[in-house]
């Protein structure tokens, strides 16, 4: 198709993709540019201005201050990731390869808890938290994500086994193979691909999420997002601090943005409707 | 027979975990919330007590006489009808040009994307200062400042500061809007480019050899193959929308005159920050509701489909 193009419009297309490459960049460049400010540089008027000379105080202060919150986020993200994603493939498991009678409204009954607001839980979920001891704790928060997690994972993972041939179960079956060996054997070995793109979505969503963090935590026990607004929230810290806690808040969902790329518009594809 | 309903004991017994927690948590919280927003829990004694004095749907007739809310209902209207029309129309035009495979095609697609894998947090907090006014006209900040540097002062404004009204809309909202379609057009990118890739060029070329114009190409093929696709991002989309907490939150608040406030904020300050947990809960309801309107016709259609 392209050969077919005159030169006109090949430039009308360049200009439009840079056009928009650069409004896609401006926040990156007043984060990067701002971030990398000495204290006495930071000043509105040079908002748009490279730094003259690179200085890391403000990542130094950033990181001081947002540690801890990084290592809450990292307890958090990676058990809450495991336990749902595991749960998950199990369930997507059974319910497209062990139906039951009323199994496939159960289905439905589940994936019901992906579209609600969570505003409509919010409330009761941060009682029932105090009432068994969890609130204002990690295991709480990664307790409310794997539960929650759970609709879009089972639902990925169905739809993924979907597409396994119901024969290679029934001739499992036939050979003596139950429930969980069938699933140790065949499936978990082949839902490899599908792991990984689960694992990147829950591990992107449950790093970016920011209700449940702010409702369920206190000061000991913030992730990085809930700490990151505290920091920016607060009049007295300079642009430089907390464009660098911007940075460190983002960096690891980033990362594997970068490295994991096609996995990671696969499972925004396959589990967009949890928005 | 036996040996069927042996399996399904199974089969239940592995769903179990996840049955219970999502009855408890999505079933039973909502019930729980709906109830609360039936009861006269507006004060942190009433709640304390927890006296179970019904007060029927008042709470939520309050709601929807209140200024805030009525205010939070056009945000909501505008910030998604402008946030889904910006996103589709990014996201469209962006695809058609990237389905052509330019040259470096493939490093535009990836860095328009990049957002996707952002917080809304950080969003917030980076576009807020982009997006700061400043004192106009002496003391301008941000893109107002920008402005000035290439002379273009005409430009500046008040931004998220702005109380500036038209129609119901809040023009203040102009600046959170841009934000959210910086993250999510890409979104929109993505999935008309999956579905464009899935269209038989043979169709393309019969049409071109027919005398098609481009346009007419566009509107007369590919926007109706791509009905489908376009119909999932706009439900996403609307969904994301009315779940923007993390992106007002970190970015503008409420506002002055509560001109970017949303049914979410409000929501979170009637419940944790001044003890009106019946309010709080009669918003959570309304959400819900509006979810529901939105997800419920799309759900049953698709589920025909399938």
């Amino acid at each position: 198709m392209d050969e077919k193009m005159t030169t006109q419009e090949k430039i009308i297309r360049y200009a439009i993709l840079i056009a928009f490459a650069i409004f896609f960049l401006i926040p990156m460049y007043v984060l990067l540019s701002t971030s990398l400010k000495s204290f006495s540089e930071v000043s509105i008027n040079t908002m748009w201005q490279l730094p003259d000379s690179l200085s890391f105080e403000g990542f130094r202060e950033a990181f001081t201050k947002l540690a801890p919150n990084v290592l809450n986020s990292f307890y958090l993200v990676i058990p809450a990731t495991l336990l749902s994603a595991i749960m998950g493939s199990m369930n997507g498991y059974v319910l497209s390869h062990w139906k039951f009678k009323g199994s496939d409204t159960l289905f439905a009954l589940i994936l019901f808890g992906m579209f609600i607001p969570y505003q409509s839980v919010l409330f009761p979920l941060v009682q029932f938290m105090q009432t068994i001891g969890l609130y204002g704790s990690i295991p709480g928060l990664i307790l409310v994500h794997v539960v929650y997690g759970l609709p879009i994972t089972t639902l990925m993972f169905r739809n993924y086994y979907q597409d396994v041939p119901e024969a290679l179960t029934e001739a499992a079956k036939v050979d003596g193979a139950n429930i969980f060996s069938i699933y140790r054997h065949i499936f978990f070995p082949i839902s490899i691909p599908s792991f990984v793109v689960v694992f990147i979505w829950q591990f992107t969503n449950i790093w970016n999420e920011f209700l449940f963090a702010v409702s369920l935590t206190d000061t000991q026990s913030q992730p990085i997002t809930v700490a990151l607004t505290n920091l920016a929230g607060s009049q007295v810290v300079e642009w430089n601090v907390q464009m660098s806690g911007a940075i460190i808040t983002a960096l690891p969902t980033l990362l594997v943005y970068i490295i994991f790329g096609r996995y990671f518009i696969k499972g925004m594809l396959a589990g967009s409707v949890k928005g | 027979m036996k040996r069927k309903h042996k399996e399904s004991l199974t089969s239940l017994a592995i769903l179990s975990p996840s049955i219970i927690t999502l009855a408890v948590f999505v079933y039973g919280f909502i019930s729980r919330s709906v109830q609360i927003s039936l009861l006269d829990w507006d004060t942190f004694s009433s709640f304390m007590r927890k006296a179970k004095d019904y007060v029927g749907l008042e709470n939520y007739a309050g709601l929807f006489r209140e200024a805030r809310f009525q205010t939070d209902l056009w945000n909501t209207l505008y910030f998604t009808l402008f946030f889904i029309l910006g996103c589709l129309a990014i996201g469209i035009l962006l695809s058609l040009i990237l389905n052509n495979k330019p040259k470096g095609g493939y490093f535009f697609q990836n860095l328009y994307l990049f957002p996707m894998a952002i917080s809304f947090v950080v969003t917030g907090t980076v576009w807020r200062w982009i997006f700061a006014p400043g004192r106009l006209p002496d003391n301008p900040r941000g893109i107002n400042l920008l402005f000035e540097q290439l002379g273009l002062d005409v430009f500046q404004w008040g931004w998220f500061t702005s109380t500036g009204n038209f129609l119901g809309f809040n023009i203040a909202l102009v600046a959170v809007i841009i934000a959210a379609v910086w993250q999510y057009s890409g979104y929109t990118m993505a999935m008309w480019l999956a579905g464009l890739r899935g269209i038989d060029q043979q169709l393309i070329e019969a049409a071109r050899i027919d005398g098609a114009s481009k346009w007419q190409i566009f509107t007369k093929i590919l926007f109706p193959i791509q009905k489908p696709i376009t119909l999932s991002a706009i439900i996403v989309l609307a969904h994301v929308s009315l779940k923007a907490f993390a992106l007002i939150y970190a970015m503008t608040g409420s506002g002055p005159n509560n001109v970017t406030d949303i049914p979410a904020v409000y929501m979170f300050e009637a419940t944790f920050r001044s003890n009106r947990y019946s309010t709080g809960s009669a918003i959570a309801i309304v959400l819900l509701m509006m979810v529901g309107l939105l997800i419920i016709p799309y759900l049953v259609n698709s589920f025909k489909e399938e």
